[in-house]
Protein backbone atom coordinates (compact mmCIF):
# COMPACT_ATOMS: atom_id res chain seq x y z
CA UNK A 1 0.00 0.00 0.00
CA UNK A 2 0.83 3.34 -1.06
CA UNK A 3 1.18 6.57 1.33
CA UNK A 4 -0.70 9.55 -0.60
CA UNK A 5 1.15 12.70 0.38
CA UNK A 6 -1.11 15.91 -0.70
CA UNK A 7 1.39 18.90 -1.08
CA UNK A 8 -1.28 21.74 -0.76
CA UNK A 9 -1.58 25.49 0.36
CA UNK A 10 -4.56 27.19 -0.70
CA UNK A 11 -2.73 29.89 -1.81
CA UNK A 12 -1.07 30.06 -5.69
CA UNK A 13 2.65 30.93 -6.05
CA UNK A 14 4.20 29.44 -2.54
CA UNK A 15 5.34 26.86 -3.35
CA UNK A 16 4.12 23.80 -3.78
CA UNK A 17 5.10 22.44 -7.05
CA UNK A 18 8.64 23.31 -6.45
CA UNK A 19 8.47 21.31 -2.96
CA UNK A 20 5.99 18.47 -5.16
CA UNK A 21 9.08 17.95 -7.09
CA UNK A 22 11.78 17.96 -4.34
CA UNK A 23 10.12 15.78 -1.93
CA UNK A 24 9.11 12.95 -4.70
CA UNK A 25 12.74 13.29 -5.94
CA UNK A 26 13.99 12.80 -2.43
CA UNK A 27 11.86 9.83 -1.72
CA UNK A 28 12.57 8.26 -4.70
CA UNK A 29 16.34 9.11 -4.51
CA UNK A 30 16.16 6.93 -0.83
CA UNK A 31 14.72 3.83 -2.65
CA UNK A 32 11.21 4.40 -2.49
CA UNK A 33 9.16 3.93 -5.69
CA UNK A 34 7.21 7.56 -5.89
CA UNK A 35 4.88 8.90 -8.52
CA UNK A 36 4.37 12.42 -8.57
CA UNK A 37 1.12 13.27 -10.09
CA UNK A 38 0.12 16.73 -11.61
CA UNK A 39 -3.27 17.42 -10.53
CA UNK A 40 -3.43 21.29 -12.04
CA UNK A 41 -5.42 20.59 -14.88
CA UNK A 42 -5.36 23.45 -17.54
CA UNK A 43 -2.05 24.71 -16.13
CA UNK A 44 0.60 21.58 -16.14
CA UNK A 45 3.77 22.97 -14.66
CA UNK A 46 4.94 20.43 -12.93
CA UNK A 47 6.77 18.43 -15.95
CA UNK A 48 8.62 21.73 -16.74
CA UNK A 49 10.06 21.77 -12.83
CA UNK A 50 10.73 18.29 -13.23
CA UNK A 51 12.39 18.55 -16.79
CA UNK A 52 10.04 15.97 -18.40
CA UNK A 53 8.41 17.96 -20.61
CA UNK A 54 9.15 17.23 -23.94
CA UNK A 55 8.05 14.08 -22.98
CA UNK A 56 4.51 14.10 -22.24
CA UNK A 57 2.58 11.85 -24.56
CA UNK A 58 -0.43 10.97 -22.41
CA UNK A 59 -2.02 12.70 -19.31
CA UNK A 60 -3.94 12.08 -16.20
CA UNK A 61 -7.05 13.08 -17.83
CA UNK A 62 -6.33 10.69 -20.81
CA UNK A 63 -6.04 7.81 -17.63
CA UNK A 64 -9.32 8.85 -16.31
CA UNK A 65 -11.18 8.51 -19.81
CA UNK A 66 -9.38 5.29 -20.13
CA UNK A 67 -8.05 6.95 -23.34
CA UNK A 68 -4.70 5.17 -22.35
CA UNK A 69 -3.12 2.96 -19.71
CA UNK A 70 -1.49 4.24 -16.39
CA UNK A 71 2.17 2.76 -17.75
CA UNK A 72 1.64 4.59 -20.88
CA UNK A 73 0.86 7.87 -19.58
CA UNK A 74 3.75 7.70 -16.46
CA UNK A 75 6.92 8.72 -17.28
CA UNK A 76 9.97 7.42 -15.79
CA UNK A 77 12.68 9.64 -14.34
CA UNK A 78 15.94 9.84 -16.85
CA UNK A 79 17.97 10.72 -13.32
CA UNK A 80 16.64 8.38 -10.81
CA UNK A 81 14.63 5.06 -11.85
CA UNK A 82 12.61 4.49 -8.67
CA UNK A 83 10.81 8.06 -9.63
CA UNK A 84 7.59 8.32 -12.20
CA UNK A 85 5.94 11.33 -13.35
CA UNK A 86 2.14 11.30 -14.01
CA UNK A 87 1.24 14.88 -15.95
CA UNK A 88 -1.68 17.20 -15.69
CA UNK A 89 -3.54 17.44 -19.07
CA UNK A 90 -3.01 20.85 -20.88
CA UNK A 91 -5.70 21.12 -22.57
CA UNK A 92 -9.19 20.32 -20.49
CA UNK A 93 -10.31 22.06 -16.94
CA UNK A 94 -10.23 20.64 -13.92
CA UNK A 95 -13.79 19.31 -14.06
CA UNK A 96 -12.44 16.65 -15.96
CA UNK A 97 -11.12 15.23 -12.70
CA UNK A 98 -13.67 12.64 -11.28
CA UNK A 99 -13.71 11.61 -7.77
CA UNK A 100 -14.00 7.88 -9.12
CA UNK A 101 -11.31 8.39 -12.12
CA UNK A 102 -8.90 9.77 -9.24
CA UNK A 103 -9.60 7.47 -6.57
CA UNK A 104 -9.09 4.66 -9.36
CA UNK A 105 -5.97 5.82 -10.49
CA UNK A 106 -4.74 6.46 -6.91
CA UNK A 107 -5.87 2.75 -6.21
CA UNK A 108 -4.09 1.71 -9.13
CA UNK A 109 -0.60 3.24 -8.30
CA UNK A 110 -1.11 2.00 -4.61
CA UNK A 111 -0.67 -1.64 -5.70
CA UNK A 112 2.73 -0.42 -6.87
CA UNK A 113 4.51 2.36 -5.77
CA UNK A 114 5.36 3.34 -1.85
CA UNK A 115 4.93 7.24 -1.74
CA UNK A 116 2.26 9.29 -4.09
CA UNK A 117 2.98 13.06 -4.28
CA UNK A 118 -0.45 14.53 -5.16
CA UNK A 119 0.98 18.53 -6.24
CA UNK A 120 -2.16 20.33 -6.16
CA UNK A 121 -3.14 23.45 -7.49
CA UNK A 122 -4.22 27.06 -5.97
CA UNK A 123 -7.74 27.60 -4.48
CA UNK A 124 -10.45 25.11 -2.56
CA UNK A 125 -12.43 23.90 -6.05
CA UNK A 126 -12.12 20.76 -7.52
CA UNK A 127 -8.42 19.98 -8.53
CA UNK A 128 -7.63 21.07 -5.07
CA UNK A 129 -9.98 19.12 -3.15
CA UNK A 130 -9.72 15.86 -5.36
CA UNK A 131 -5.64 16.29 -4.73
CA UNK A 132 -6.01 16.28 -1.16
CA UNK A 133 -9.09 14.27 -0.67
CA UNK A 134 -7.34 10.64 -1.05
CA UNK A 135 -4.56 11.99 1.10
CA UNK A 136 -2.90 10.75 4.19
CA UNK A 137 -0.43 13.21 4.84
CA UNK A 138 -0.67 16.70 4.13
CA UNK A 139 2.42 19.09 3.40
CA UNK A 140 0.92 22.58 3.85
CA UNK A 141 3.06 24.53 1.63
CA UNK A 142 3.18 28.47 4.04
CA UNK A 143 5.40 31.15 3.40
CA UNK A 144 5.42 33.68 6.12
CA UNK A 145 3.27 36.29 5.28
CA UNK A 146 -0.84 36.87 5.79
CA UNK A 147 -2.37 36.03 2.95
CA UNK A 148 -1.22 32.53 2.72
CA UNK A 149 -0.87 31.81 6.31
CA UNK A 150 -4.49 31.96 6.47
CA UNK A 151 -5.35 30.37 3.23
CA UNK A 152 -3.35 27.32 5.30
CA UNK A 153 -5.61 27.81 8.23
CA UNK A 154 -8.43 27.36 5.82
CA UNK A 155 -6.77 24.08 4.02
CA UNK A 156 -6.45 22.75 7.16
CA UNK A 157 -10.21 23.19 7.88
CA UNK A 158 -11.06 21.46 4.70
CA UNK A 159 -8.44 18.84 5.50
CA UNK A 160 -10.21 17.97 8.29
CA UNK A 161 -13.85 18.11 7.29
CA UNK A 162 -13.89 17.11 3.38
CA UNK A 163 -11.58 14.02 3.01
CA UNK A 164 -12.19 10.75 2.35
CA UNK A 165 -10.63 9.96 6.02
CA UNK A 166 -12.73 12.57 7.82
CA UNK A 167 -16.16 11.19 5.85
CA UNK A 168 -15.41 7.77 6.88
CA UNK A 169 -14.08 8.56 10.43
CA UNK A 170 -10.70 7.00 9.87
CA UNK A 171 -7.86 8.32 11.34
CA UNK A 172 -7.71 12.43 10.21
CA UNK A 173 -5.47 13.48 7.92
CA UNK A 174 -1.42 13.35 9.34
CA UNK A 175 -0.62 17.45 8.45
CA UNK A 176 2.82 18.56 8.38
CA UNK A 177 4.01 22.64 7.97
CA UNK A 178 6.38 23.29 5.43
CA UNK A 179 7.50 26.77 5.81
CA UNK A 180 9.05 27.92 2.44
CA UNK A 181 10.36 31.15 1.19
CA UNK A 182 11.69 32.10 4.52
CA UNK A 183 14.40 35.32 5.25
CA UNK A 184 15.98 35.05 8.40
CA UNK A 185 17.57 38.06 7.47
CA UNK A 186 14.00 40.23 7.21
CA UNK A 187 12.67 38.25 10.38
CA UNK A 188 15.19 39.23 12.18
CA UNK A 189 14.44 42.99 11.61
CA UNK A 190 10.72 42.54 12.46
CA UNK A 191 9.59 42.58 8.44
CA UNK A 192 8.65 39.16 8.32
CA UNK A 193 6.84 36.37 10.34
CA UNK A 194 8.58 34.06 11.84
CA UNK A 195 8.59 30.43 11.95
CA UNK A 196 7.90 30.46 15.99
CA UNK A 197 5.05 33.18 14.93
CA UNK A 198 3.44 31.19 11.77
CA UNK A 199 3.58 27.84 14.45
CA UNK A 200 2.22 29.88 17.72
CA UNK A 201 -0.87 30.86 14.57
CA UNK A 202 -1.26 27.58 12.63
CA UNK A 203 0.06 25.15 15.44
CA UNK A 204 1.14 22.54 12.92
CA UNK A 205 4.06 19.82 13.47
CA UNK A 206 6.90 21.76 11.94
CA UNK A 207 8.52 19.21 8.96
CA UNK A 208 10.93 22.13 7.71
CA UNK A 209 11.70 25.70 7.10
CA UNK A 210 13.23 26.23 2.99
CA UNK A 211 14.78 29.53 2.76
CA UNK A 212 14.12 31.88 -0.38
CA UNK A 213 17.14 31.17 -2.30
CA UNK A 214 18.42 31.64 -5.96
CA UNK A 215 18.73 28.58 -6.73
CA UNK A 216 15.44 27.48 -6.79
CA UNK A 217 15.03 29.87 -9.73
CA UNK A 218 17.94 28.29 -11.10
CA UNK A 219 16.48 24.68 -10.59
CA UNK A 220 13.75 25.80 -12.31
CA UNK A 221 15.09 27.24 -15.02
CA UNK A 222 17.36 24.29 -16.11
CA UNK A 223 14.14 21.22 -14.96
CA UNK A 224 16.15 19.90 -11.73
CA UNK A 225 14.73 19.38 -8.92
CA UNK A 226 16.19 21.77 -6.25
CA UNK A 227 17.08 18.96 -4.18
CA UNK A 228 19.60 17.65 -6.77
CA UNK A 229 21.43 20.69 -6.24
CA UNK A 230 23.23 19.46 -2.96
CA UNK A 231 25.12 22.15 -2.33
CA UNK A 232 22.48 25.17 -1.95
CA UNK A 233 20.53 25.72 1.16
CA UNK A 234 17.02 25.28 -0.58
CA UNK A 235 18.37 21.69 -1.52
CA UNK A 236 19.73 21.06 1.69
CA UNK A 237 16.47 21.78 3.25
CA UNK A 238 14.43 19.61 1.48
CA UNK A 239 16.85 16.73 1.76
CA UNK A 240 16.55 17.63 5.62
CA UNK A 241 13.01 17.35 5.19
CA UNK A 242 12.45 13.94 3.27
CA UNK A 243 14.96 12.32 6.15
CA UNK A 244 12.64 14.20 8.88
CA UNK A 245 9.40 12.57 6.99
CA UNK A 246 11.01 9.45 7.08
CA UNK A 247 12.16 9.50 10.57
CA UNK A 248 15.02 10.57 11.11
CA UNK A 249 16.08 13.45 13.70
CA UNK A 250 17.57 16.32 11.83
CA UNK A 251 18.26 19.72 13.42
CA UNK A 252 16.30 22.64 12.07
CA UNK A 253 18.35 24.71 9.43
CA UNK A 254 18.45 27.99 7.77
CA UNK A 255 16.14 29.33 10.08
CA UNK A 256 19.10 31.57 11.61
CA UNK A 257 21.10 34.21 9.64
CA UNK A 258 24.25 32.31 7.67
CA UNK A 259 27.24 34.18 9.42
CA UNK A 260 29.65 34.41 6.33
CA UNK A 261 32.78 35.51 7.99
CA UNK A 262 36.03 33.55 8.13
CA UNK A 263 35.35 32.40 11.70
CA UNK A 264 31.77 30.94 10.41
CA UNK A 265 33.38 28.78 7.39
CA UNK A 266 36.26 27.17 9.32
CA UNK A 267 34.03 25.89 12.06
CA UNK A 268 31.06 25.10 10.03
CA UNK A 269 30.00 21.51 10.12
CA UNK A 270 29.47 19.65 7.14
CA UNK B 1 17.04 59.63 24.15
CA UNK B 2 19.52 58.67 21.41
CA UNK B 3 18.30 58.63 17.88
CA UNK B 4 18.63 55.02 17.41
CA UNK B 5 15.98 55.00 20.63
CA UNK B 6 13.26 56.84 18.84
CA UNK B 7 14.17 54.50 15.52
CA UNK B 8 13.40 51.21 18.10
CA UNK B 9 11.06 52.50 19.65
CA UNK B 10 8.67 53.82 17.12
CA UNK B 11 5.94 52.22 16.33
CA UNK B 12 5.70 48.10 16.68
CA UNK B 13 7.04 45.94 13.53
CA UNK B 14 4.98 45.22 11.10
CA UNK B 15 5.67 41.18 11.48
CA UNK B 16 4.13 41.96 15.06
CA UNK B 17 1.36 43.58 13.72
CA UNK B 18 0.73 40.88 11.29
CA UNK B 19 1.05 38.22 13.39
CA UNK B 20 -1.92 39.87 16.16
CA UNK B 21 -4.15 40.65 13.04
CA UNK B 22 -3.32 37.05 12.06
CA UNK B 23 -4.37 35.44 15.37
CA UNK B 24 -7.55 37.20 15.84
CA UNK B 25 -8.76 36.44 12.08
CA UNK B 26 -8.38 32.92 12.43
CA UNK B 27 -9.59 32.42 15.64
CA UNK B 28 -12.84 33.80 15.25
CA UNK B 29 -12.40 31.75 11.10
CA UNK B 30 -11.76 28.71 13.28
CA UNK B 31 -14.55 29.08 15.45
CA UNK B 32 -17.21 29.99 12.30
CA UNK B 33 -16.02 26.73 11.18
CA UNK B 34 -16.73 24.46 13.33
CA UNK B 35 -20.89 25.45 13.75
CA UNK B 36 -22.54 22.87 12.88
CA UNK B 37 -24.25 23.55 9.14
CA UNK B 38 -27.69 24.55 10.94
CA UNK B 39 -27.05 27.70 12.82
CA UNK B 40 -27.61 29.85 9.46
CA UNK B 41 -31.12 28.47 9.07
CA UNK B 42 -31.47 28.17 12.98
CA UNK B 43 -31.17 31.69 12.95
CA UNK B 44 -32.84 33.16 10.17
CA UNK B 45 -36.16 31.20 11.71
CA UNK B 46 -35.15 32.39 15.25
CA UNK B 47 -35.31 36.45 13.89
CA UNK B 48 -38.53 35.27 12.17
CA UNK B 49 -40.07 34.45 15.36
CA UNK B 50 -39.05 37.38 17.24
CA UNK B 51 -39.92 39.82 14.32
CA UNK B 52 -43.26 38.73 15.17
CA UNK B 53 -43.23 40.01 18.56
CA UNK B 54 -40.42 43.14 18.06
CA UNK B 55 -39.55 45.03 15.20
CA UNK B 56 -35.97 44.01 15.17
CA UNK B 57 -33.11 44.81 12.71
CA UNK B 58 -31.95 41.65 10.69
CA UNK B 59 -28.71 41.43 12.21
CA UNK B 60 -30.26 42.20 15.98
CA UNK B 61 -29.43 38.40 16.60
CA UNK B 62 -26.71 36.09 17.04
CA UNK B 63 -26.22 32.37 17.42
CA UNK B 64 -23.28 31.07 18.43
CA UNK B 65 -21.79 27.58 19.45
CA UNK B 66 -19.47 27.03 21.98
CA UNK B 67 -18.13 23.90 22.54
CA UNK B 68 -16.33 22.38 25.58
CA UNK B 69 -15.21 18.99 26.38
CA UNK B 70 -17.88 18.13 27.93
CA UNK B 71 -20.67 20.27 27.13
CA UNK B 72 -21.75 22.64 24.13
CA UNK B 73 -23.79 25.47 24.44
CA UNK B 74 -26.16 27.50 22.54
CA UNK B 75 -25.58 31.09 23.01
CA UNK B 76 -28.43 33.45 22.04
CA UNK B 77 -28.20 36.97 21.64
CA UNK B 78 -30.83 39.19 20.82
CA UNK B 79 -30.55 42.72 20.92
CA UNK B 80 -34.04 44.69 20.83
CA UNK B 81 -34.22 47.89 19.81
CA UNK B 82 -34.15 51.23 21.75
CA UNK B 83 -37.71 51.17 22.59
CA UNK B 84 -39.41 47.73 21.87
CA UNK B 85 -42.40 48.32 19.52
CA UNK B 86 -44.82 45.25 19.89
CA UNK B 87 -46.59 44.97 16.92
CA UNK B 88 -50.53 45.04 16.66
N1 LIG C 1 12.40 28.76 -1.61
C1 LIG C 1 12.21 29.56 -2.69
N2 LIG C 1 13.07 30.57 -2.96
C2 LIG C 1 12.88 31.36 -4.04
N3 LIG C 1 11.88 31.23 -4.91
C3 LIG C 1 10.99 30.23 -4.70
C4 LIG C 1 11.10 29.35 -3.59
N4 LIG C 1 10.07 28.46 -3.65
C5 LIG C 1 9.36 28.78 -4.75
N5 LIG C 1 9.90 29.83 -5.40
C6 LIG C 1 9.42 30.47 -6.62
O1 LIG C 1 8.08 30.85 -6.43
C7 LIG C 1 7.32 30.68 -7.62
C8 LIG C 1 6.11 29.81 -7.36
O2 LIG C 1 6.55 28.50 -7.02
P1 LIG C 1 5.68 27.22 -7.35
O3 LIG C 1 6.40 26.04 -6.77
O4 LIG C 1 5.32 27.17 -8.78
O5 LIG C 1 4.40 27.55 -6.48
P2 LIG C 1 2.91 26.93 -6.53
O6 LIG C 1 3.01 25.56 -7.13
O7 LIG C 1 2.49 26.91 -5.09
O8 LIG C 1 2.06 27.86 -7.33
C9 LIG C 1 8.27 30.11 -8.65
O9 LIG C 1 8.74 31.14 -9.47
C10 LIG C 1 9.39 29.53 -7.81
O10 LIG C 1 10.60 29.54 -8.50
MG1 LIG D 1 1.90 24.69 -8.78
Amino acid sequence: MARIIVVTSGKGGVGKTTTSAAIAMGLAKKGHKTAVIDFDVGLRNLDLIMGCERRVVYDFVNVINEEATLNQALIKDKRCNQLYILPASQTRDKDALTKEGVGKVLEELSKDFKYIVCDSPAGIERGANLAMYFADDAFVVTNPEVASVRDSDRMLGILSSKSRRAEQGDEPIKEYLLLTRYSPARVKLGEMLSVDDVQDILSLHLLGVIPESQSVLNASNSGIPVILDEQSDAGQAYSDIVARYLGEDRPHRFIEEEKKGLFGKLFRSK
Amino acid sequence: MSLLDYFKSTKPKSASVAKERLQILIAHERSARNQPSYLPELQKELLAVVKKYVDVDQDAISVHLEQDVDQETLELNIVLPEESVKKP
